[in-house]
């Protein structure tokens, strides 16, 4: 499959290069990309899974290391992992049942798989609010021994399983291939479609005659509220322009294009003017396992003054911002530093710069981080495309979209042993 | 002319087929300069690390990110290494992105580099001209879109240059990368490139412009703010243009110089300046000094440390702008500081102290060992006790424990140096002798040899007879000196030649010693005090008018006497006032000669032009009370003047002097011409045969030079009557 090759390096060569901006679009490209790799993955015979798995993974790994600031990244290649897992998980079980129930005939048993896919597939992409399985108590019971199973089957435990049911398993085979790429198709939609999701609950949260401040551009955000003012809505919008890029400057025209009573400040005016918001409303770049953010620059700002005014600090997130990681050292490790020429021009400061006199280190240094990280007390809700959720919450939702198998998608074992 | 007539109609008609063009970027992977002998003995410049990534990535990375779809390496000085590299690097098996090499081993400059690629036909549309030594993260389609309209609407317009704002320091001439103050003059409307001056004269503090261009161009704006990034857009024009002028060699002191002079075929060269991008150009040390800091500071970004660019190894960004590589070993005690970069492999012993530096991959560093502001490469083994300032140590190098390496050292391929030796600041060692021959490469340091090598050295001296050979082959270690390097030291210290000594500070990592910037202050200030007292200062950068005058060359001479008779007379009114005795008058007239390397007859014509001066400050109502005050002056200042006057030529010289002076600047003296001449003569400052004899000078002269000689007729025609008389007169005394 050399042809799946390309596009990898292709696509890690972008994110190399940040050419991909936005967690948006890398997760939707990422989650493309799986998907073609799985699709040309050969499966074999025995322990399916396991196979699709080591690609997935193979292929994970080299997209986290090719810039593991994208949390996005990261957040996608764990949920084709988890999918892959729940998706053998249910076929085992419908096999282990269609074997029970009636093992005479093969069309009966693949008529009975066909209806279970699409079943299996909607309760995936549904993980979240599935309770037809409890998910924690599902990975807990019965997902350890599946994925226990996994590293070690193609050596021995695997085989004489693969004996017992290898008449089963072969015609399977093509199923599970099948259904994983269905979910995942699944997936991307969801991906796709989570700002109209998050833009259905606008009018839930935004209020007659309210000012709501932002900042920075965000899709969502600006969807969210052309939502709720498409729902007659009537309401003010502060937008703090969020420096060194000034992309808030871009919301602006956006919002008073699509007829919004806007309000442009700077970043400095934040807590000058948040005494008159009602509430605070941004975006993510991501949504850590503790419920803290990682935001664009000054939200930490925005999230203190919002809290010493009793203003909601309302963060919106598509579920594919949930990553299942817990920030040690946010500030440095999850951050990317740009180029200072964002902050000023170097020819006008050049002399500031010049190393050939003086002590021949620089005595200016410019800093230019992208995110901030909003610890979770400061956040009052978070909006995700399946409702609205508590901080305290998040640990339960990335549960059902993760398996704890996954977090640690860099692990050599699985490729060296 | 018509060849290139021809191709410029063919490019014009068919815009559409030039779209279709992929962009083409040539790449030179040699700088054809030895500013980094003698690293570059052992490896090409372009391969050297910087930052721990071989340059050559810099430039490609950011060619490929650019949209370049095609990119021709021209390889010359160790192309085989080059070429090996490329190949084994990833850079080959890109989509979208191709990577082809081209061979030379007999191209000794840029010029003959374009000559060949032109020969081989590669080059289809607009081409990105770049030496393998640029960083940048600029984006070229506004550039690029700019040059094609451009191109669409002139025909003439072959080339735009990457230039972007940096300040030159204003004490020692030189920018932050190293390299000479430049100056241009630039149309500020159509950004036309209109003088390029990189090696202005600043002795003189003035640079000299045609008054054609400030006649023929509106609006000039003149920079010495701007640096040359060494990135040209060009058209395919310029490739069949160094082959028609097969003397172009350098690319801008040749190509661009003899494009702006050149008015016949009328090409132009425009600039376009970048803002918030960045780009620079490795020229010598103190520029690889430089544009490492700012990729540290990730002025440069995307291309830094901790994003892998290309497959370099992971780096990872931590507080204070330090970057580590993951497999570290590093004591507890170690101290590393601010913007350093640690790579893959490296251990760091108790104690040490690492701050503003590089260290190389697979590096040993002893405990105790303290190294600031310096560039380690990979696999340096660095002893206990160790001290680096402000140096770059290259592969393989063994510094042995308590070694210091003052700060400009550079330690090429291997060397080893011994226990407790002190390397001498801005030395440069090798395992290779120093080529006691300049050798091809060496003539491309057209007019600077600030890094050329001299046939014999002082320092090396004592090696070289002791091992009796000249040749530059690598030594066994045995027979090394040992103890040029101490004891066990394995190398040779190249010496610098005597001009350029004084020139090394300047391209050296180091910092510019204390000294160096208090002497560089002073002859600032004396060149702004001549300056201002010439009244014309040029101003750093600005619009110059049209009609402002600047003078030529040839006006110079001039300029220097002017300052010497204007000293002159200050120093004889200084003496007026303050009652100076003659002899000291004298004596520093004297020193005002030799400090302007002036001629006894100078000294003569200015002191009496003071005289003059002096007579004619007097106040005084009448030519007759003019006469008279003049001549008071001269009987008290006889003394002064006659010292000067030994020689019939002085003589000569002030009879010219006062015709000039009646002449120009005090027409009030005309009359008494020949009353003060006789003066002159009766007090003996001035012999007769000096009279006569500029009497004789003057009978070939046009009718209005004579005036003088006529109206001193009587009195010369007396003095030629005179000799016997005034012979029997002295014989009677006798």
């Amino acid at each position: 499959m050399p042809d799946v090759q390309v596009l990898v390096n292709d696509f890690i060569n972008k994110l190399r290069k940040r050419k991909i901006e936005g967690s948006q679009a890398t997760s939707r490209q990422t989650a493309e990309l799986l998907r073609s790799v799985i699709s040309q993955t050969r499966v074999p015979y025995t322990n399916q899974a396991g196979a699709l798995i080591d690609a997935v993974r193979a292929v994970g790994e080299q997209l986290i290391a090719a810039n593991p600031v994208e949390l996005a990244v990261g957040n996608i290649v764990r949920r084709v992992l988890h999918i892959i897992r729940e998706e053998d998980l249910s076929l085992a079980t419908a096999a282990v049942a269609g074997l029970g129930l009636s093992s005479v005939s093969d069309d009966e048993d693949d008529s009975e798989r066909d209806n279970h896919p699409v079943l299996s597939a909607a309760v995936v992409a549904a993980a979240a609010r599935s309770t037809l399985r409890p998910p924690s108590l599902q990975t807990l019971l019965e997902d350890v021994p599946d994925s226990g199973a996994v590293p070690h089957t193609s050596s021995s435990g695997g085989d004489s399983e693969g004996k017992s049911k290898s008449a089963d398993k072969s015609s399977r085979s093509r199923k599970l291939k099948h259904d994983v790429i269905e979910a995942l198709n699944e997936l991307i939609q969801d991906i796709t479609t989570c700002h109209e999701l998050i833009a259905e609950q606008a009018v839930e949260h935004i209020h007659q005659n309210e000012v709501i401040l932002t900042l920075g551009s965000s899709r969502t955000v600006l969807e969210f509220l052309c939502a709720a003012k498409e729902k007659k809505r009537s309401f003010r919008v502060f937008v703090a322009e969020g420096a060194p890029r000034y992309q808030g400057h871009l919301l602006a025209k956006d919002l008073v294009t699509r007829g919004l009573q806007t309000t442009l400040i700077t970043d400095s005016a934040v807590f000058a003017m948040i005494s008159r918001v009602n509430m605070v409303i941004v975006g993510a770049h991501a949504v850590m396992a503790n419920g803290g953010v990682i935001a664009p620059v000054g939200l930490n700002m925005v999230a203190l003054a919002a809290q010493r005014h009793a203003v909601p600090f309302v963060v919106l997130a598509g579920s594919h911002k949930l990553c299942p990681l817990y920030p040690h050292n946010p500030e440095v490790l999850l951050n990317e530093l740009r180029s200072p020429s964002e902050l000023l021009d170097f020819g006008e400061f050049s002399d500031c710069m010049d190393f050939g006199t003086g002590t021949a280190s620089p005595l200016l240094h410019v800093v230019n981080p992208t995110f901030d990280y909003v610890p979770p007390k400061l956040v009052s809700l978070f909006i995700t495309d399946t409702g609205g959720h508590n901080p305290s919450y998040v640990y339960r939702l990335i549960a059902d979209y993760y398996s704890a198998d996954d977090l640690v998608v860099q692990r050599r074992p699985p490729t060296a042993s | 002319m018509g060849a290139q007539k021809k191709g410029a109609t063919r490019f014009s008609e068919d815009p559409e087929e030039l779209a279709r063009v992929p962009l083409q970027a040539i790449l030179l992977a040699d700088s054809f300069t030895t500013k980094f002998r003698p690293i570059t003995l052992d490896r090409p410049k372009v391969l050297l690390p910087l930052v721990n990534v071989p340059m050559i990535n810099y430039t490609l990375a950011w060619l490929e990110s650019a949209g370049v779809e095609e990119v021709i390496v021209f390889c010359c000085a160790h192309s085989k290494q080059v070429i090996n590299y490329l190949e084994s690097s990833e850079w080959f098996s890109h989509p979208n992105f191709s990577v082809t090499t081209i061979e030379s081993h007999n191209s000794i400059s840029a010029g003959d580099a374009l000559r060949l690629i032109y020969e081989r036909n590669v080059i289809q549309g607009d081409f990105v001209l770049i030496s393998g030594d640029t960083v940048s993260n600029m984006s070229l389609t506004q550039v690029l879109k700019e040059h094609k309209e451009r191109k669409k609407k002139d025909s003439n317009a072959i080339m735009t240059m990457i230039i972007k704002r940096s300040k030159s320091s204003p004490i020692i001439h030189q920018s932050r990368l190293g390299t000479d103050e430049l100056f241009m003059a630039i149309d500020p409307n159509t950004k036309q490139l209109l003088y390029y001056e990189d090696k202005a004269d600043y002795s003189k503090g003035a640079i000299c412009l045609d008054k054609l261009l400030l006649a023929d161009n509106p609006t000039i704006s003149l920079h010495n703010d701007k640096q040359d990034c060494y990135i040209d857009i060009c058209s395919p024009e310029v490739l069949s243009l160094f082959t028609d002028n097969f003397d172009y060699q350098h690319l801008r002191r040749h190509f661009v110089k003899g494009l702006l002079v050149d008015d016949i075929m009328g090409y132009k060269v425009f600039t376009h300046e970048i803002h918030s991008n960045y780009a620079a150009r490795i020229d010598n040390f103190r520029s690889y000094d430089s544009i490492s800091k700012d990729i540290i500071q990730r002025w440069t970004y995307p291309f830094v440390p901790d994003v892998k660019f290309f497959g370099n190894s992971a780096t990872k960004l931590e507080r204070q702008g330090m970057y580590r590589a993951s497999d570290i070993v590093q004591s507890r005690s170690a101290e590393i500081g601010s913007f350093t970069v640690i790579g893959n492999g490296t251990r760091i012993g108790n104690n040490a102290k690492i701050s503003n530096s590089v260290v190389g991959e697979g590096c040993t560093i002893g405990s105790n060992v303290s190294i600031e502001g310096s560039y380690i490469w990979d696999n340096v083994i660095i002893e206990d006790g160790c001290k680096l300032m402000h140096s770059i140590v290259c592969d393989g190098v063994v510094i042995k424990s308590g070694a210091v390496l003052e700060p400009g050292v550079v330690l090429s391929f291997k060397v080893i140096i011994g226990q407790q030796f002190v390397v001498p600041p801005y030395s440069k060692v090798s395992l290779f002798q120093q080529p006691t021959k300049q050798d091809s490469d060496e003539e491309l340091e057209y007019a600077d040899n600030s890094s050329g090598i001299v046939e014999n050295s002082s320092m090396a001296d004592t090696v070289d007879k002791s091992n009796g050979q000249f040749t530059s082959e690598l030594l066994d270690e045995e027979c090394g000196p040992t103890y040029e390097l101490g004891t066990g030291g394995v190398g040779y210290i190249w010496s610098i030649c005597e001009g350029s000594h004084e020139e090394e500070w300047r391209h050296s990592i180091a910092p510019i010693p204390a000294d160096k910037l208090a002497e560089a202050m002073q002859t600032t200030d004396d060149d702004l005090e001549l300056l201002t007292q010439d009244g014309s200062v040029l101003p750093p950068s600005g619009e110059l008018k049209p009609d402002s005058n600047y003078s030529d060359d040839n006006e110079d001479p001039r300029d220097v006497s002017i300052y010497f008779e204007k000293e002159v007379e200050a120093t004889f009114l200084r003496a007026v006032h303050e009652n100076i005795k003659e002899d000291h008058v004298i004596l520093e007239v004297n020193s005002l000669r030799l400090s302007y390397n002036k001629l006894f007859t100078d000294c003569a014509g200015a002191i009496f032009y003071s005289l003059m001066k002096l007579a004619l400050e007097t106040p005084h109502s009448s030519p007759s009370e003019l006469c008279n005050s003049t001549m008071d002056v001269i009987t008290k200042w006889k003394k002064l003047l006659k010292s000067y006057l030994t020689d019939i030529d002085e003589q000569i010289e002030v009879i010219q002097k006062f015709e000039e002076i009646c002449l120009e600047s005090a027409k009030e003296f005309s009359p008494l011409f020949s009353k003060i001449l006789f003066h002159l003569y009766d007090k003996d400052l001035i012999q007769e045969d000096a009279i006569l004899k500029w009497d004789d000078e003057k009978k070939y002269a046009d009718e209005a030079d004579k005036v003088f000689v006529k109206q001193s007729e009587k009195f010369i025609q007396w003095l030629r009557e005179a000799p016997e008389e005034d012979d029997d007169e002295e014989d009677e005394e006798e």
